[in-house]
């Protein structure tokens, strides 16, 4: 059986600008790849090219074997936009029948598949609200409807989470992990690093339309930054420039009250560091050692944060 | 900071440009046509005309000298013959073909010159003996057979003086108990300088004498009508109007489509731009259709339009508007980049069209060059259409010239929206 989703040498520009310089990723059944990277890396051209939404200049895109603007495609497919994009002057029953019936659903197939998802996603009683009156969290989840009535083999998610409460949250990763165990291979963006730990089997880090990185999460880490461990030493008061100087050339970086260090021989490096604020008078609050994070290995790799 | 505020403002009106130009432009515009509908200085000189067929069953020469004066009226184009066929002779009109080019609008107005009209063309006395020329008209045009009676009557008096002289003599006579051989001598004598004197046929101003010569006045279409003439131009021409700003504001909805994002869902949906397309013109058709259909039964149960008789031709006209109309709404949205540009544009399109197309004021009442110019709009063919229907009563396949130029307004609005809808596509 083919892969729900091979990308090899994938190349696209807007004029002088490489929004892809080379993609190459895959996705096998059932398995979801975060897709991480700052702004402007190109992760939404590469969503919409699987979208069939852009046209690249080259390279290879398959989705179950089929191009993605090829007949079949677009009902192996589901999309679920960064944006509602749904009719908010529609109810909810109606939003899913029409985008049901876009897909080519039709008659008693539809009903029930519009019937299930009102359930799915906790809306039976507001289904016959008018969508823009429903909360943001309740959009959201009938923005995942929408794009998932037909049931698709591949699912593109695209930050389905963003400005939605904890608990919305908690019920949208509940619907992923759903979506999950039903066979369905997603290729999710998030802006939200636990997120993208918690969810996703392996993660991809694009930046300047290149794949920089790609693994699951201890695969990642380990590559990336080996052995190596966070230590975060919380001080009383604010660190003062001369000694943020000193720190600093222990590999330490310092902002306010906050040191941090990537240290490979952790108690030795600890020692150091505790012995130049001691030196210098200053209290300390808290410390702690833990591994490295993802946080970590994207700031490493790309030199920013991920919200950046 | 009254001033910073004024300022911003006025950046904000410099980046805009679609507000500049509706700021600036569109009164201009407004201003033009309706300078050139109603006449200012530049539309003096072209005033409406009015176009009479006559008809001269008498032939003799007071009956020729009549119709000859008639022509040389500034304010009427006086018309003999049809125009004719190709390689042919004209056709002179005949009492049933002027009436015939009445009733297809061809003219607004005919004249019949009845036998022995020239023996007496004017009649003084109580015994109404009044030689009676007929006056067929179209009643949707008010202004045609007043001005045209009026004409008759100053012509009789200004261009006509041995005619009426001689039906003194005959009246003194009658009445007066005759003239002695030596006064109708000297009046004969009199009479022939006179004709050798006559003055131009327009010449000099209409010194009242009203009602010289008999007119029997007959509307061609008046039987069967509704109680007001002009309901089914108001039924076709307001509707068309407010067809076309609601196809401009449901067009709208795919401008909305874009700017959310869910055009682009759609299209990655098994729905292709063709089948959009489509299906938003069904829809947009749909709509139109339902509310022509509303306008003309509100307009037959209030105002007595006659719609028993005409479904056919209605709903023939009907389909084809529809269909304009809504391409119409298509191609505005595809060439609008933003909702508020969409209003802008639409409002300038629709408001000039329904002016220059007969919408707000009818084509048969404007100035000829721009009845001529009318025809570039959609409005003009389709009120053609329904007045050729509910007014003229006119065959079906008279409609033909209507529902070609609609239907091909229709496809070309379709192709270009759809070629323009390019930009939605995959990129």
């Amino acid at each position: 059986m083919e892969a729900p989703l091979a990308i090899s040498d994938l190349y696209k520009s807007f004029g002088s600008q490489k929004a892809l310089d080379g993609v190459a990723l895959d996705i096998g059944p059932g398995e979801i790849l975060g897709l991480l990277g700052p702004n402007g890396a190109g992760k939404t051209t590469l969503v919409r090219s699987v979208a069939g939404r852009v046209r690249p200049d080259a390279g290879r895109l398959s989705l179950f074997g089929l191009g993605p603007s090829q007949p079949g495609a677009a009902a192996l497919r589901g999309w679920v936009p960064q944006e509602i994009c749904l009719y908010p002057l529609l109810t909810p029953r109606e939003n899913l029948w029409t985008f049901g019936r876009y897909q080519g659903l039709t008659g008693a197939a539809l009903s029930s598949a519009v019937g299930q998802n009102l359930e799915w996603i906790g809306l039976a009683d507001r289904a016959s609200d008018r969508t823009g009156n429903l909360s943001g969290g309740m959009k959201r989840r009938l923005n995942i409807a929408a794009g998932t009535i037909h049931g698709p083999k591949l699912l593109l998610c695209d930050e389905p989470t963003v400005g939605v409460d904890p608990q919305s949250r908690e019920r949208i990763y509940t619907m992923i992990g759903e979506l999950k165990t039903r066979g369905v291979a997603l290729l999710y963006t998030t802006h939200y690093m636990e997120e993208a730990e918690r969810l996703c089997d392996r993660i991809a880090i694009i930046d300047h339309g290149r794949i920089i990185a790609s693994g699951t999460r201890e695969e990642l880490v380990r590559s990336t930054l080996g052995s190596r461990q966070t230590v975060t030493i919380d001080t009383e008061a604010e660190v003062a420039a001369p000694l943020a100087e000193k720190l600093g050339r222990l590999g330490a970086t310092v902002d306010g009250t906050a040191v941090r260090l990537l240290a490979d021989d952790a108690p030795k490096q600890i020692r150091e560091l505790l012995g130049v604020l001691h030196d210098d008078g200053v209290a300390i609050r808290d410390l702690t050692l833990k591994r490295a994070s993802l946080e970590e290995v994207f700031l490493h790799l790309t030199g920013r944060e991920l919200r950046e | 900071m009254i001033w910073a505020v004024a300022r911003s403002r006025l950046w904000n009106l410099r980046h805009d440009r679609a507000a500049f130009v509706l700021s600036f432009v569109v009164p201009i515009v407004f201003f033009t046509i309706f300078g050139a509908i109603f006449g200012g200085d530049s539309g003096r000189s072209e005033t409406r005309t009015i176009r009479v067929v006559v008809v001269d069953e008498d032939g003799s020469d007071n009956a020729k000298q009549f119709v000859e004066a008639l022509a040389a009226e500034k304010g009427l184009t006086v018309l003999r013959s049809s125009a004719p066929q190709a390689g042919g002779t004209p056709n002179p009109y005949t009492a049933a073909t002027a009436e015939a080019a009445v009733r297809a609008g061809d003219v607004p107005v005919a004249l019949l010159i009845p036998l022995g009209f020239g023996d007496r063309p004017v009649r003084f006395g109580p015994d109404g003996e009044k030689p009676k020329l007929t006056l067929i008209a179209d009643p949707s045009d008010p202004i045609a057979p007043e001005v045209l009676s009026g004409l008759v009557q100053k012509v009789m008096m200004t261009a006509m003086p041995e005619a009426m002289v001689a039906s003194g003599m005959d009246a003194m006579e009658r009445w007066g108990g005759g003239l002695t051989p030596d006064q109708r001598a000297k009046m004969q004598e009199n009479l022939k300088r006179l004709k050798e004197r006559r003055p131009s046929a327009s010449a000099g101003p209409s010194r009242g004498g009203a009602g010289l010569v008999d007119i029997e006045r007959r509307d061609v279409l008046g039987d069967k009508k509704a109680r007001n003439p002009m309901i089914a131009f108001y039924a076709a021409g307001l509707g068309v109007m407010f067809l076309l700003f609601s196809a401009a504001g449901a067009g709208g909805a795919i401008i909305e489509e874009v700017e959310t994002g869910t055009l682009d869902r759609i299209l990655a949906t098994r729905v292709s731009m063709n089948r959009l397309l489509g299906g938003k013109l069904v829809y947009l058709s749909g709509l139109a259709a339902a509310q022509l259909l509303v306008m003309f039964v509100w307009g037959a149960l209030v105002f007595g339009l006659p719609m028993r008789g005409h479904w056919t031709g209605f709903a023939i006209m009907t389909v084809c508007t529809a269909l304009a109309a809504s391409t119409f709404g298509l191609l505005l949205a595809a060439i609008s980049r933003s909702r508020m540009q969409l209003v802008a544009i639409s409002n300038l399109a629709v408001l000039v069209m329904s002016a220059v197309g007969g919408s707000m004021f009818p084509r048969f009442l404007m100035p000829p060059v721009m009845q001529r110019f009318g025809l570039v709009t959609l409005n003009a063919w389709a009120i053609d259409g329904f007045q050729k229907v509910f007014w003229r009563e006119e065959p079906l396949t008279h409609l033909w010239p209507q529902v070609v130029v609609l239907t091909g307004i229709a496809v070309l609005f379709f192709t270009l929206a759809r070629r323009i809808a390019r930009k939605w596509e995959a990129i």
